[in-house]
């Protein structure tokens, strides 16, 4: 690995985690980001459980491309095949977590099935496959997604938490002042744009 | 005849996917910045729609229960790899300015909902027609959101000059900050006159399998998880 390689892993970092961010810039993943943000603890869980199955479903994406699609000229196969790949995945996790760490299942366990339908993940399976990254630009791209999507989530936790004491009109209530936060929160990470 | 009629109506304006149901935010904020783009991104998922519903509707006495969902998923993928080849052949600057949310049209939840709640159980005429009004509906509201954009980022519609010379446009509309405040106007807007929608709960929960409900999507979810 020369130094060239890690300056490269390092811009695919900071443009996935703010300057593309998969909430604020790409709206991949808008389900949870407003339904499950009302509380800190629960969008850091969230937003966990979205760090791990985002990488390792970029590792086995990423993989299945390179090695067999890729090889036997499928690639026009890959939505079927990541959708599916993505699917048992999420499946898997939720066996293995409940059989070997039931704490742990207690705190992702009900984020996991909302995960299977969360397009980040296959949207950023996807987005590795057509800006063709290798396997370790995968993993580093998929990581800095999820970590892009984390802040995103808990940054708009902490606000709503304390907006819920704040006179807000009666029309704006609920999903439109969620709406105008989430409009301030993107035009602040508009201002990334340009940083690489 | 009236049935059919009525499942037209219903994805049009009852329960449009968009406006009432509020599901399928996912594209509905990233593709409308532009009347085209949204034309685009609605017919394609109107086609899968349609397609998903007509299929599933003939194999559902085939699908057995306990497995409906990987049958769906595949069913649904190769419905949506079938539209971008179409896509890539025939229209290839669409797919290239809609990219990778046109594969992304697979885990739309307004598919998966119609598809689940609706063609699994009802015959293929009728799942036609409510394929047929759904896809519509949600190609109606991205061409009025998209229209709405374009206007006023770029004072254009269908690239067509709409508003004088000398209109500067306000070209955050176009950028993803404006598609939140283009929602959040509207679900305010919904709230103030009272109109039937998913977010300020004025009518009955929808028969759809997640009703739309994103801001309380986590409690119900835990409150199902209780009941098992």
């Amino acid at each position: 690995m020369n130094s060239d390689y890690l300056v490269n892993l390092l811009i695919i970092l900071i443009s996935a985690a703010f300057i593309n961010n998969v909430i604020l810039s790409q709206f991949l993943g808008i389900c949870p980001f407003l339904g499950i943000s009302n509380k800190i603890k629960s969008a850091v869980g969230m937003g966990l459980a979205v760090m791990f199955v985002i990488t390792t479903a970029s590792i086995l994406c990423s993989l299945v491309f390179q090695y067999i699609l890729d090889p036997m000229n499928l690639q026009y196969l890959q939505t079927i095949v990541f959708i599916i790949v993505i699917a048992a995945l999420v499946q898997l996790v939720e066996m293995v977590i409940k059989k070997f760490s039931p704490t742990l299942y207690d705190a992702l366990g009900v984020y996991l099935p909302l995960i299977t339908t969360n397009c980040a993940v296959l949207g950023v399976a996807l987005l590795n496959v057509d800006k063709g990254f290798d396997l370790v630009e995968s993993i580093v791209n998929g990581f800095a997604s999820a970590l892009g999507f984390t802040i995103a989530i808990v940054l708009m936790a902490g606000i709503r938490e304390r907006m819920e004491h704040n006179d807000i009109p009666e029309t704006f209530k609920g999903f439109p002042i969620t709406l105008v936060t989430a409009t301030l929160m993107a035009m602040a990470f508009y201002g990334f744009a340009g940083l690489v | 005849m009236n049935k059919y009629l009525e499942r037209l109506t219903n994805g049009l304006f009852k329960e449009n996917p968009t406006f009432v149901l509020m599901l399928g935010m996912c594209p509905t904020l990233a593709v409308t910045v532009s009347a085209t783009n949204g034309l685009g991104m609605g017919l394609s998922t109107a086609v899968v729609l349609v397609a998903s519903n007509v299929i599933i509707a003939a194999l559902r006495k085939f699908i057995p229960n306990t497995v409906r969902m990987p049958y769906f998923i595949v069913v649904v993928a190769s419905m949506v790899t079938i539209v971008q080849l179409l896509l890539q052949a025939y229209v290839p600057e669409v797919n290239e300015s809609l990219g990778i949310y046109i594969p992304l049209i697979v885990v739309n939840c307004i598919i998966f909902g119609r598809v689940e709640a609706y063609a699994a159980k009802n015959k293929v005429g009728l799942s036609l027609f409510d394929g047929i009004g759904m896809g519509l509906g949600f190609t109606i509201a991205l061409v009025i959101i998209g229209s709405f954009r374009e206007l006023l980022g770029a004072g254009t519609i269908f690239n067509y000059r709409v508003m004088p010379e000398s209109y500067e446009p306000i070209a955050m509309f176009v950028k993803p900050p404006g598609a939140f405040l283009v929602l959040a106007v509207l679900t305010a807007l919904q709230n103030k006159f009272r109109l039937p929608s998913a977010t300020n709960k004025k009518d009955k929960v929808s028969q759809l399998t997640c009703g739309g409900d994103c801001l309380n999507c986590n409690d119900r979810e835990k409150a199902e998880r209780k009941e098992d």
